[in-house]
């Protein structure tokens, strides 16, 4: 497992998300208003929809597609929707943002 | 951890107590040590559901609202079987007659009502039941056992579904009524017929205009007699003369009480630390007995018991169900026609249906249904909104015919629905599926279908028939949302309280709006931000700073997102007339990035889909330069102005259709508004452009402008309403504007203008636009105000850079590192 550097905190709109292309495929890196980061698979359990453009809220959410909620914190559906995004290790260290990514198969 | 919580003690376990309790732990989890006292030996069960567990359709295990785990997991203090016989005010502590005593700082008083049981001589005798209780239910069961002839004294809603459901236990039953016709606080005296009628086939046998005088019998029941003398037999005699709030325990310590213990509107009694919720209550002259209004008044205790302070309970309106299995009927309101009131009546003997409004000032007063009730929250819904009838009063009596739609209309019944049959098109959700949820999660309300089905929760058309559904499963009870709906469940307030607040307070930001109305959650969810960042805009078009991040994506980009993520691009087409120079800069376009789809919009302009969102400024950049500006066909806002080639071309046309259709668009371009808002302009009666299924259509005549608004194609197909006719296109552009002005300051976020019409009526619409000539002029005023902050194209400020890093991922890792 490997920590890459990806940007600044300020990269990131605050109740916003920003993509990171890996690949992995892409990754959203999402700022909630209390100013912390989460980073989940950029595919929405339900039908792929691309998650970084979602509203943000709270420590979630809602699905530009069809209006699924996923949680930030472990990536699942809210009920009574199941189903759940990948999730990543993502951390702020000095001011900078550090997503951590598997290594190459 | 050694914080003294507030306690909180709760004398009564019902639906009213415990509901209070379940919306306090909601906001305040951590406020309250909660005990509560109970006088039954059960946990809350759902009393309305006794009348099928007597008839044999349910068990007494289904109808339990609260097990026994739930008081633990939510570390609640229950003493069942222990009525409180005692409070003392003065040190604060309530007792049981065993000995028990809990001392508070906040008192719940949710008692609920007594069965009243006629003075008559051997009313005490074994054999005599109230229905009230489990305990009730059980008796009468046990007598079904062993005796034959029951006899019911009082035709009520609660008699006759006990009658009923003694009947389908194998007993003969009798039912004896003092007036001339069953359920008269329901029904008048025509629906009282029918349902006799239809009871007496029945089986069940009617004493109406009797009265009792005494209960014979020895050591058990064996019979009664009249006053006129008469006497029949019976082996067992259920009381359902009605239902008295019960208050003697209140009064015993000093509270306030005349039929009910008083409350105001916060649900506080005379003693600010005693309140009170349920059936014991009176608020403002009056008692509930219905199960809404106690919901209603749950929310409003909880909210002060959280110390939120902010709602208000302002009374209910009840509508009745009777739940009685194929009987269907179906009252609201005040159906006995006072004067000055208006009847509308519907008999159709054969069908055995029936059907009654009282109509006051247009507005509907009440309404009772007997035979065919699939309109009855229909009817309860505009009862309760005091929505204006009058645009449709010949057909109101035959329903709301497009109920539900989607291809649906004329679906006689929706409980005669297959339970396979699809009613949410958007999520998938059949009957079955919305039945089931109610019955096992114990569902009241459609908020909470919604939230455990997802049925109702998308495009909103199957709402009418998800109530119907609630409202036959649940039966009278079923709790109409109350005429306040909170916006959604970040607040309490509705979207008319928002739109009110940020004009009272002046409120400037989402973050000061979410403080001062003390929003539940930190910041919002998706769908109160995006209301509320364009009620704020609304209120303030020249000072309000946008928040792009309570915008929907296609707002917040400036496109529409598509299912794999790209986007389509729409380019405006002023009154969708081109040239040969644009179309030929579409077309270079359209090759430069390799646009996959190239399509006409119904709204007469060109669809450029299948763009990725790296590629949107440089596209815009481009089309910017060819003169175009964005055609937000994207947003809640002004999208196309649709026209025909009226008389510059066309035989039959009669005005310059284009050349207003361009002018209009000019104007109107780039305004935001509560939904999308469509205009089209057509040259001649015969419509080419639809003018009359857009929100504002105009028509051109001979003699001028024919001006309609309210429609729309879409889910629900709507004609306009024609608002009045004008005789030059200036008139025309301003009726328009300020029509659109209305709209924005008036409507609901997500709300087209057809169903804010028929809201808050045409009339309403017509007081402002086309009456009142200053309120037209100021209206048009503020709408150019606005529109000049307004049409700024977000293309070409993007195509500039503004937003930029929106449009670029963060980073790409191309490669990983071993």
């Amino acid at each position: 497992m490997n920590w890459i550097q990806i940007g600044k905190l300020e990269d990131i709109p605050r109740q916003g998300a920003r993509t990171v292309t890996t690949p992995h495929g892409e990754i959203a890196v999402f700022r909630t208003i209390d100013d912390q980061v989460f980073a989940l698979n950029n595919r929405c359990p339900h039908k792929n929809g691309p998650l970084a453009q979602g509203i943000v809220h709270g420590h979630r959410v809602t699905c530009p597609l069809h209006s699924w909620v996923i949680s930030l914190e472990n990536g699942e559906a809210v009920a009574p929707d199941t189903g759940c995004a990948h999730r990543y290790n993502v951390k702020l260290e000095h001011g900078e943002l550090l997503l951590q990514l598997p290594d190459k198969k | 951890m050694a914080i003294k919580k507030t306690r909180l003690v709760v004398i009564g376990n019902g639906m009213a107590g415990i509901r209070t309790v379940e919306e306090l732990i909601k906001m305040s989890p951590d406020e309250y040590d909660i005990t509560v006292f109970g006088a039954e030996p059960q946990p809350n069960y759902n009393r309305i559901l006794l009348s099928p567990v007597l008839s044999g359709e349910m068990t007494f295990q289904e109808t339990v609202l609260n097990d026994w785990g739930w008081y633990q997991e939510n570390h609640i203090t229950l003493h069942t079987g222990k009525p409180v016989t005692k409070i003392h005010r003065k040190q604060c502590v309530v007792s049981t007659d065993d000995g028990l005593s809990a001392p508070y700082d906040r008192l719940l008083i949710a008692t609920g009502s007594i069965p009243f049981m006629l003075p008559v001589p051997g009313i005490d005798l074994p054999g005599v039941v109230a229905y009230r209780s489990i305990q009730d239910v059980e008796a009468m069961l046990a007598a079904a056992q062993t005796g034959k002839r029951a006899v019911v004294i009082g035709g009520g809603l609660l008699g006759l579904e006990a009658a009923n459901g003694l009947s389908l236990r194998g007993m003969e039953v009798s039912v004896v009524h003092i007036n001339d016709w069953l359920m008269e606080r329901q029904l008048d005296k025509a629906g009282g017929d029918l349902l006799t009628a239809e009871l007496r086939k029945r089986g069940l046998n009617f004493y109406l205009t009797h009265q009792t005088e005494a209960i014979l019998g020895e050591q058990h029941v064996t019979g009664l007699r009249f006053k006129n003398g008469l006497e029949i037999d019976a082996d067992l005699v259920v009381m359902t003369v009605g239902i008295r709030p019960s208050i003697a325990l209140a009064k015993s310590a000093g509270i306030y009480c005349e039929r009910g213990i008083v409350v105001n509107d916060t649900m506080q009694t005379f003693d600010p630390k005693i309140y009170s919720v349920g059936e014991c209550v009176q608020h403002r002259g009056q008692t509930y007995g219905l199960v809404a209004p106690l919901f209603e008044q749950a929310k409003v205790a909880a909210n002060h018991l959280a110390e939120f302070g902010r709602m208000r309970y302002e009374g209910s309106l009840v509508s009745t169900k009777l739940k009685v299995t194929g009987i269907d009927l179906f009252s609201a309101g005040d159906f006995h026609a006072a004067e000055g009131d208006e009847e509308l009546l519907l008999q159709d003997t054969s069908r055995g249906v029936y059907k009654k409004l009282i109509l006051r000032d247009n507005r509907l007063r009440g309404a009772v249904m007997y035979g065919d009730t699939v309109d009855g929250p229909w009817y309860f819904q505009m009862l309760r909104d005091g929505t204006d009838v009058s645009e449709f009063r010949e057909h109101i009596l035959f329903g709301q015919a497009h109920l539900g739609d989607s291809g649906r209309s004329g679906a006689a019944s929706v409980m005669n629905m297959a339970d396979s049959a699809e009613i949410c098109g958007c999520n998938g959700i059949n009957k079955g599926m919305i039945v089931k949820a109610i019955i096992e999660k114990k569902l009241f309300t459609i908020e909470e279908v919604r939230a455990h089905t997802k049925a109702s929760s998308s495009c909103g058309s199957c709402t009418g028939l998800v109530e119907a559904l609630l409202a036959n499963t649940l039966g009278g009870d079923y709790s109409a949302s109350p005429n306040k709906k909170p916006m959604c469940p970040c607040t309490e307030l509705s979207h008319d309280d928002v739109r009110a607040a940020i004009s009272k307070h002046s409120l400037e930001s989402m973050p000061q709006l979410m403080q001062t109305l003390n929003w539940k959650t930190p910041d919002g969810c998706a769908s109160c931000r995006p209301a509320l960042n364009f009620y704020l805009l609304a209120a303030a078009p020249d000072t309000y700073q946008d928040d792009s991040h309570s915008r929907f994506i296609n707002e917040r980009v400036h496109a529409n997102i598509q299912k794999d993520g790209t986007y389509s691009v729409i380019p405006r087409i002023w009154g969708g007339v081109t040239s040969p120079a644009e179309l030929r800069a579409i077309a270079d376009i359209a090759d430069k990035y390799e646009v996959p789809t190239v399509k006409f919009t119904g709204g007469q302009r060109l669809d450029l889909l299948g763009v990725t969102k790296e590629n949107l400024p440089k596209m815009w950049g481009d089309l910017v330069a060819a003169g175009f500006v964005s055609g937000h066909a994207y947003g809640k806002a002004l999208r196309t102005v649709k026209t025909c080639v009226g008389s510059e071309w066309c035989r039959f046309g009669t005005q310059d259709s284009t050349g207003l259709g361009i002018q209009m668009e000019k104007e109107t371009w780039g305004s935001w508004t509560p939904h999308k808002f469509k205009i089209a302009v057509s040259g001649c009666p015969r419509n080419c452009a639809e003018a009359t299924i857009k929100d504002f259509g105009v028509v051109c005549v001979d003699s001028g402008y024919e001006l309609h608004v309210g429609g729309n194609g879409g889910i629900k197909v709507r004609v306009t309403d024609f608002l009045c006719k004008v005789s030059t296109e200036a008139e025309v552009l301003e009726y328009c504007g300020a029509f659109m002005q209305l709209y924005r300051e008036d409507a609901h976020y997500l709300e087209r203008t057809a169903p804010w019409i028929e809201r808050t009526g045409l009339t309403h619409i017509k007081q402002r636009v086309v009456d009142d000539a200053s309120m037209r002029a100021e209206l048009y005023a503020r709408f150019l105000q606005s529109q000049t902050s307004a049409q700024i194209d977000p293309w070409k400020a993007r195509a500039e850079g503004k937003d930029a890093a929106e449009y670029v991922p963060l980073m790409a890792v191309a490669e990983m590192a071993n």
